[in-house]
């Protein structure tokens, strides 16, 4: 049967399982939206700004592992979802964002709400498609969803011409769609495998340093086994928090310029490195040339062989996907008639206890001042652990990562690459449409959270509860951190002044405003906050903290990963 | 060093700026770029030539291939491999000089493929050095115009790029 480009878009996006498509409608793409009207299939949800779709969409993915969907309008509509594209891509998560464009004949013309939506998003996609013939849509957008949700993932951007969503052609959604030019590596080589493994046994120091790539490719079983049999400590990054129960006595905390005393320690002083599914990226490593000071051997395992020797040189590469790699080395550890060397692990455990006794993240709870670290351990535990977390970028993102202690992947949603202020609320959004029944909390500062705050708006729209818990300090507070220590103090900027009374914001669109000024307010508000009674509300929690805390321990940029700054030094 | 390297790529709109958007978003240098349809109309090949560490070169061969438009990569540089470029040379040919213009496009093995009282438009293949040599040969006030097509490359004996 003949359909429309917008009938043919609505229906593919049904074809594909999708249950929310988050956008904001516009000129191009009102045959969409009228298609979109008249279906059932999908709920449509109307973010305020394009921007907050994507990440909604984003968040979604994260939490899900299923493709999230955005759609905006040309032009402006473009534009504002570009940053929750990049957001997205680099961190390597599965979307597709539909985007109106003007009609094939006014292209190029410079038209009404007209940008190159293709060359714009090009260097942040992980591809795109512009749709010139209403032939092509279905195929198109199967080819969108296969690649946004296998290999390495990332956003893919399906621009269509808004008289192609009036043309008419034949339906039919293609099961799968064969690309010559694609064909992602999903099995690791054998010999590489025996040779890692081999190089594992041998050891007397390891260190195991997992990433986003572990939560992304639903490795957590096959690594939790490897870690145990193994006995080995890990390390999840920023981007891997959950990938190992953070409760667990193996897992030494974050690594990184936030990261934990042990962490950096071992990743800097062993001598094997199994890295699985991590970049070695500059937050995590620091300087290059000082990790490299010390003897190790590495081994990587990723699914994206450009992430392999790109900062650090690595002896035993591992192409593959996350999953089936694990699953091929543990049968092979099992089969292995050598075990791990006991007496140099004990020493190594030892050592690494030893770093551990520094106890790197305790702070003053005793402080009359609300403690930004005290209110996410209390959420914590409030929440008993099961919640799940969005963040903003900042300080209160770092806390949120290392106070609240993950044990499932999936639950920890955050901008890690590109660091974007502003999706804690999106984010948030997304995640509760996911799991209504979940807790959910966005973790957020005074500045981050009114870079999105129009959303509020969208939450009382969907009566979508979640809870936000703002540490409000008055300033940008990793701003403020690196002024304060590498800037003599001068505040450039920084400070927030003329704030809205949040309470009174919230409740202006309905929701239940809280302000929290004192330490022994702080887990009563949280109770209530979480109650049943508040299940269906979303809650917006100002807790006013201290406003020279800062963030420790912490790696200056440009330096090694041994020369922490901890919170005693100073 | 200097690598040459050939891909392989659908033959698609937008392809090219994806290849050269690369280079540029992570500051690879490009010397030069050649790219046409090849027997199969629904393939491009292209040859780039470009200059970097071995560890650069590694991370350009992997973010090539990374494109989803690009089905193959290979450094011909790898391997044994022929190397050639085309140059049209307009220079002035007149009076004694324009014997010795021909001369020296004879000894190049260049072509005069268009004539003029005061002119000559001359054909030359061959490697980039080969170029070099003949616009170093002849009298620089004499050169009108310049144009090349950047090199094309292919592997020696059975090595070559398939889809």
């Amino acid at each position: 049967m003949e359909a429309t480009g917008a009938e043919i878009v609505v229906r593919c996006l049904a074809e594909e399982g999708v249950e929310f498509v988050f956008g904001y409608p516009g000129g191009a793409v009102l045959n969409i939206y009228d298609e979109i009207f008249k279906q059932n299939k999908f709920k449509h949800v109307l973010v305020r700004h394009e921007q907050a779709a994507v990440h909604a969409a984003d968040a979604y993915a994260r939490a899900t592992g299923r493709v999230g969907v955005a759609l905006v309008t040309s032009g402006p509509g473009v534009t504002n979802a570009v940053t929750g594209i990049a957001t997205a891509y680099m961190d390597s998560i599965p979307i597709v964002v539909v985007t109106g464009q003007v009609p094939t004949a006014a292209i190029g013309l410079d038209a009404f709400q007209e940008v190159d939506t293709v060359g714009i998003t090009r260097p942040c996609v992980k591809h795109n498609f512009l749709v010139k013939d209403v032939k092509d849509l279905a195929v198109t957008m199967k080819k969108a969803f296969i690649i946004a949700s296998t290999g390495r993932p990332g956003p893919v951007v399906v621009d269509v011409p808004k008289d192609v969503t009036a043309h008419l052609a034949e339906f039919e959604y293609p099961a799968s769609v064969e690309m010559r030019s694609y064909n992602p590596v999903i099995k690791g080589h054998s010999g590489q495998l025996k040779r890692a493994v081999q190089m594992l046994l041998e050891a007397k120091r390891p260190m195991i340093y997992t990433g986003g790539g572990v939560v992304l490719g639903d490795a957590s079983a096959q690594l939790a086994e490897l870690t145990r049999l193994l006995g080995f400590p890990i390390t999840n990054t920023l981007m891997g928090l959950g990938g190992y129960p953070a409760t667990d006595r193996q897992n030494l905390g974050m690594p990184g310029m936030h990261g934990t005393y042990e962490a950096n320690m071992a990743m800097q002083h062993c001598d094997v490195l199994l890295a699985i599914g991590a970049r070695f990226d500059d937050r995590v490593i620091g300087n290059p040339a000082h990790f490299a000071r010390e003897q190790r051997r590495i081994i990587h395992i990723d699914i994206d062989p450009s992430s392999i020797s790109k900062r650090v040189r690595v002896d035993v590469p591992i192409v593959g996907d996350v999953q089936n790699v694990l699953a091929d080395m543990l049968a092979l550890l099992k089969q292995a008639k050598e075990k791990p060397d006991a007496a140099a692990l004990n020493a190594w455990w030892t050592q690494i206890e030893l770093w551990r006794s520094k106890n790197c993240l305790k702070y003053n709870n005793q402080s009359p001042i609300i403690k930004p670290q005290y209110v996410v351990e209390k959420l914590w535990e409030v929440t008993r652990g099961d919640a799940y977390i969005t963040s903003d970028v900042g300080q209160h993102q770092m806390w949120a990562a290392q106070y609240y202690k993950f044990d499932q992947p999936r639950r920890w949603i955050n901008s890690g690459g590109l660091g974007t202020m502003g999706v804690g609320l999106p984010y948030a959004m997304g995640v509760q449409l996911a799991f209504p029944e979940a807790q959910v909390a966005c973790i957020t500062g005074e500045s981050s959270i009114q870079m999105n705050i129009q959303e509020l708006s969208t939450c009382k729209q969907y009566r979508i509860p979640v809870k936000v818990v703002m540490l409000n300090n008055r300033y940008m507070g990793m701003v403020r951190q690196w002024q304060e220590f590498f800037y003599g103090s001068r505040y450039a900027e920084s400070y927030m002044e003329s704030l809205p009374d949040f309470v009174k914001l919230a409740e202006s669109y309905g929701h239940i405003g809280m302000r929290i000024d004192k330490p022994a307010d702080v887990e009563a508000a949280l109770q209530e906050a979480f109650s049943p009674a508040l299940k269906e509300r979303m809650v917006f929690m100002d807790f006013q903290t201290d406003q020279t805390e800062n963030v420790f321990p912490m790696v200056e940029g440009g330096k090694g990963l041994s020369e922490m700054i901890l919170a005693e030094e100073l | 060093m200097r690598h040459i390297i050939s891909l392989l790529m659908e033959n698609e709109a937008g392809a090219l700026s994806r290849v050269a958007g690369l280079f540029s978003a992570r500051a690879y240098n490009i010397e030069s770029l050649t790219v046409a349809p090849t027997e199969d109309a629904t393939l491009s090949r292209m040859t780039i030539v470009t200059a970097g560490s071995e560890e650069v070169i590694e991370q350009i061969t992997k973010q090539l291939n990374k494109l989803v438009d690009v089905i193959k990569v290979m450094d011909l540089t790898e391997g044994r491999h022929i190397e050639r470029e085309l140059m049209l040379v307009k220079v002035k040919a007149t009076g004694a000089g324009r014997e010795e213009m021909k001369r020296t496009a004879d000894i190049f093995r260049g072509r005069i493929i268009d004539v003029t009282d005061a002119t000559y438009t001359i054909e030359l293949t061959g490697t980039g050095s080969k170029l070099d040599a003949f616009l170093e040969a002849i009298d620089p006030a004499f050169i009108i115009e310049t144009v090349r097509t950047g090199a094309s490359g292919i592997g020696r004996g059975e090595r070559s790029l398939k889809a």
